[in-house]
């Protein structure tokens, strides 16, 4: 079912109009290649029903009934019900990127309100529409403090998420930088603030951090990051926004660029996407950053509207010196998000954020009074803490899927000596009962 | 429409949550100075208002579902409302992209990686080419995958010289774009009078500093080059690598596979042949195809399916460029790309294409007596008028796609390609009938005809739409980027 409009009568009518007697006179017309396969391998046309059948078949393979305390970056949060249908408007989802103002006010005013949110969340006054994820928007963050400061060299504080120094690496091995990644022992659940301060020279474009942590840990780097930005360097912080409805906001901690991944404010965590880049600044670098950005406008009669603005920076301008190559970017996500974040509210997302902090301690009492189980630092934390246990993490992740638990994220992954640890992560969803639940299971595989 | 913030009072709320089941946490674990002074100034509205709100938003917006819509080099076609039902289902959105990375975590994600594993067959065998990477979430990001994997190819085999890629002039931002960032210098190839790339013009520059061609094919003309597989021979004659752009392979696809033409890696913007929904600007997905000898260089993690028929996710690949993206890419709209794929088939793609080059051509016939054409050839699935003769009476191409907004017509895209003066880019795709593009075409006529009657009419518009013609001057200079 190709979707097709016209019949056959019509395609006549139409082929005789450009004067060609058939589809392949117009193929030839157009100096287009004879057909260079057979696509004998494709299979053909199924409909609806059928294909319906066989992707609920494979729903139906997936496991998706595992109590979650997997988080990492990607949190399972409560979504509400109207969030979905109001992104499924037709004309919020089946629109282009809004080139043509006057036909794209439902999408500009959206973004322009998204924008606002995430400044409001972090603490910034300037946001762009949306990059790809949060490991791509670290990456452009970099790039960009690179630009302003014509510097080459990059701090990276230790728990910035292994997930986002993959990403980082890829992206930065073709350009010309190096980056120095700070180094703590594997018993800290800390980001090495004094050695972030001290691997910060006056050639170094930025320091990149992330709070929380990828450990959970939650620190104020108010003091070194007055200290890091006296050397010129720029202070870039990626962060978790659930988090920051409670949290200290970058903003007051003096960052200059804030990104992060937007996934936990209204996104299905859909197996890996798609999610949300987000990527804040302030008023003197705005010019200076990638991606799509709306500002507000006035029509001649004086009513006020919105546009996309400042596309001299953008590569449908600017080509090779543009700030970024993004052009299509994660446009519905950032509706989510805004819808996500109106929905909950000013007091919802708090109580969010206060159920998760509250869940969390809970999880982290009952499962460090389990024999030989004990939670890895001190720092405040939000949502996560690392536990280190008797045995071996990855294998006890692995009874505990078993008994219907996502146990955590071993650490062992990305941290070879770390590998009886465990990052365990707990949101509003889950209940007392849960969580009683998982610990009973943990200490019977630990000690049964 | 006023702002959401200005919405709404002070303690009204649209969702509850769940009574806290466990003990609170006491406050002064998290100190103060942790503590964010006063909760961020997020909307105090009702779900009603929320709704309502974004509802009139969203009747804001012309979309694919209310208005005609040919957005050239967009390929803004039908988005089957089938795909957005399977690819919501629990079972898909629900799993933790982590899941496999837990031991024998595979075994709890068999449908997911059976769907990703057949869209990147199903994929590979249109295109024509060895494998596929689904993990682009971009078309642009798909470029700066392959070209990175070129980077990748050429320094492992020592040639590392190479710094040089080649970008026709009539190529979409994002290639140069995309160049720099993979470390490269970009530099422009000039077009010959046909709209193809001039040959001469392509031997001057090759040489051994040269690592690439990124063409786009069909090209942004929406021609298809007739030295497609002469120039692919040059590049490769130099040691170097041919990289197709397939924004434009809705014209071609199910009949030319890019991959048996020469091309070493392409990238499909799902988001347009594929009928994904563009979201307003993304999210999309961008899976690039690569030949033979690209293979070792794919991002990481890859899907394979072992003997016994099961799934699972590979890392070890040392030659590998690492991770494009977080996981394994856009999953919920490869999923809408799967079922598609699997509802159109074989017939069904062969029939796409046809179609949306009928359309185009039939669209151009009707209105060359009216706007002139830098180019006088068959277009294939996109057709580019110049609004050159309606310039001189002071007409501009954004004045007439401001005139189609006023009738309820999607305005083509305008000023690209950059070599075609006053451009005007139409592609009316598949999805849509000959009456829509009869309709579509008389209104372009009478705009024509009210050029040479009325030019001021034309200019004045739109008159109908919710705002008229910004100040993007004013908005540029003195930006208002958010309300705080
Ligand atoms: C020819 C061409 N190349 C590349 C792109 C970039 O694709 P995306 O917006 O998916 O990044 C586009 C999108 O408009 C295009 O038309």
């Amino acid at each position: 079912m190709p979707f097709i409009a016209n019949t056959e009568a019509e395609r006549q009518e139409m082929l005789a109009a450009i004067g060609c007697s058939d589809l392949e006179q117009l193929w030839e017309k157009a100096a287009a290649p004879k057909p260079t396969s057979d696509f004998a391998t494709l299979p053909e046309g199924r409909s609806e029903l059928e294909v319906a059948r066989h992707l609920t078949h494979l729903a139906g393979k997936n496991a998706t009934d595992l109590v979650c305390f997997l988080g990492m970056g990607y949190y399972d949060h409560f979504i509400p019900a109207a969030v979905g249908e109001i992104i499924g408007r037709p004309g919020f989802y089946t629109a282009y990127t809004p080139y043509q103002a006057e036909a794209s006010q439902g999408t500009l005013q959206a973004i322009f309100e998204w924008q606002s949110a995430i400044c409001r969340l972090t603490g910034m006054s300037v946001a762009n529409a949306s990059m790809y994820d949060g490991g791509t928007a670290v990456f452009e963050a970099m790039a960009m403090a690179m630009r302003v400061t014509r510097r080459r060299h990059v701090v990276v504080a230790a728990g910035l998420s292994p997930i986002f120094r993959n990403i980082l690496k890829c992206y930065s091995d073709s350009q010309d930088c190096e980056i120095t990644d700070i180094v703590l022992g594997d018993d800290d659940d800390r980001s090495g603030q004094e050695k972030v301060l001290a691997a910060v020279t006056d050639k170094t474009a930025c320091a990149i951090v992330q709070y929380p942590n990828a450990f959970g840990a939650v620190e104020d780097w108010t003091k070194t990051i007055a200290a890091v930005k006296e050397a010129g360097t720029l202070a870039v912080c990626a962060t978790y926004p659930t988090a920051l409805a409670v949290l200290k906001t970058p903003g007051d901690m003096g960052f200059d660029i804030v990104v992060g991944e937007g996934q936990p404010l209204g996104m299905p965590l859909s197996f890996g996407g798609p999610y949300l880049g987000f990527m804040c600044t302030d008023m003197k670098l705005m010019r200076r950053m990638p991606g799509r950005i709306v500002g507000q406008a006035q029509d001649s009669s004086g009513r006020t509207g919105y546009v996309l603005t400042m596309q001299a920076r953008e590569q449908h301008i600017r080509r090779s010196g543009a700030m970024s190559n993004i052009c299509s970017n994660e446009n519905l996500c950032a509706l989510t998000a805004l819808v996500y974040m109106t929905l909950l509210g000013r007091q919802g997302l708090v109580e969010v954020a206060e159920l998760c902090m509250d869940k969390a301690r809970y999880a982290l009492a009952k499962l460090t009074s389990i024999k030989g189980v004990r939670r890895i630092g001190s720092q405040p934390f939000f949502n996560e803490f690392v536990l280190e246990l008797p045995k071996d993490a990855d294998e006890v992740a692995g009874r505990l899927v078993e008994k219907g638990y996502a146990a955590g994220f071993p650490l062992g992954r990305y941290y070879p000596a770390r590998k009886n640890q465990i990052l365990v992560s707990v949101t509003e969803k889950r209940t007392q009962e849960e969580i009683n639940g998982f610990a009973n299971a943990m200490e019977a595989v630990l000690w049964s | 429409m006023e702002l959401i913030f200005k919405l709404g009072a002070p303690g009204r709320r649209g969702v509850t949550l769940p009574k806290c089941d466990v003990p609170r946490h006491s406050d002064n674990d998290l100190p103060a100075t942790l503590r964010r002074s006063a909760p961020a100034g997020l909307p105090e509205v009702s779900e009603l208002e929320a709704v309502r709100h974004f509802t009139l938003l969203s009747r804001q917006n012309m979309g694919v579902d209310t208005h005609f819509y040919p957005l050239g080099s967009c390929t803004m076609k039908y988005n089957p409302k089938i795909n957005e039902r399977l690819s919501a289902l629990p079972g898909f959105t629900d799993q933790h992209p982590l899941l496999p990375q837990l031991p024998e975590g595979g075994a709890l994600c068999q449908g997911s990686l059976e769907a990703l594993y057949e869209t990147e067959r199903l994929l590979s065998d249109l295109m024509g080419f060895a494998a596929t990477t689904l993990q682009p979430m971009a078309g642009a990001n798909g470029e700066l995958t392959a070209i990175t994997m070129f980077a990748a190819y050429h320094k492992s085999r020592g040639d590392e010289r190479r710094r040089i890629m080649l970008v026709p002039d009539a190529a979409h931002g994002t290639n140069p774009a995309s160049a720099a960032m993979a470390g490269f210098e970009s530099r422009d190839i000039p077009s010959n009078p046909e709209g193809d790339v001039d040959l001469e013009g392509l031997q001057a520059m090759l040489g051994p500093e040269v690592a690439g061609i990124m063409l786009t094919c069909p090209n942004t003309l929406g021609f298809f080059d007739h030295n497609v597989v002469k120039v692919i021979e040059m590049v490769h004659q130099a040691g170097a690598l041919a990289y197709c752009d397939g924004a434009n392979f809705n014209a071609i696809v199910g009949r030319v596979r890019p991959g048996d033409l020469g091309f070493d890696a392409m990238h499909v913007n799902v988001h347009k042949t594929f009928s994904t929904p563009h979201g307003g600007g993304g999210p999309g997905a961008g899976p690039v195809g690569v030949c033979e000898r690209l293979v070792p260089f794919l991002p990481k993690s890859r899907i394979v399916k072992d003997a016994d028929g099961t799934y699972r996710l590979e890392y070890n690949y040392p030659q590998s460029i690492g991770y494009i993206a977080p996981f394994y890419g856009n999953f919920s709209v490869l999923l809408r790309t799967y079922v598609y794929l699997l509802m159109c088939g074989r017939e069904g793609f062969r029939r796409i294409s046809e179609n949306a080059v009928l359309n185009a051509n039939y669209l151009r016939e009707r209105l060359a007596p009216y706007y002139e054409q830098k180019y006088q050839r068959s277009c294939m699935h996109e057709c580019v008028l110049s609004a050159s003769r309606q310039s001189a009476k002071g007409v501009r191409a954004l004045d007439i796609a401001k005139a189609l907004l006023d009738v309820g017509f999607h305005a083509p895209t305008i000023y690209f390609p950059l070599i075609v003066p006053e451009a005007m880019m139409i592609e009316p795709t598949e999805t849509e009938s000959k009456a829509t593009i009869d309709a579509f075409c008389e209104v372009m006529i009478a705009i024509a005809k009210a050029v040479e009657t009325d030019p001021d009419s034309v200019k004045r518009s739109p008159q109908t739409m919710p705002i008229g013609r910004m100040d993007e001057v004013a908005a540029a200079r003195n930006p208002v980027l958010a309300s705080l």
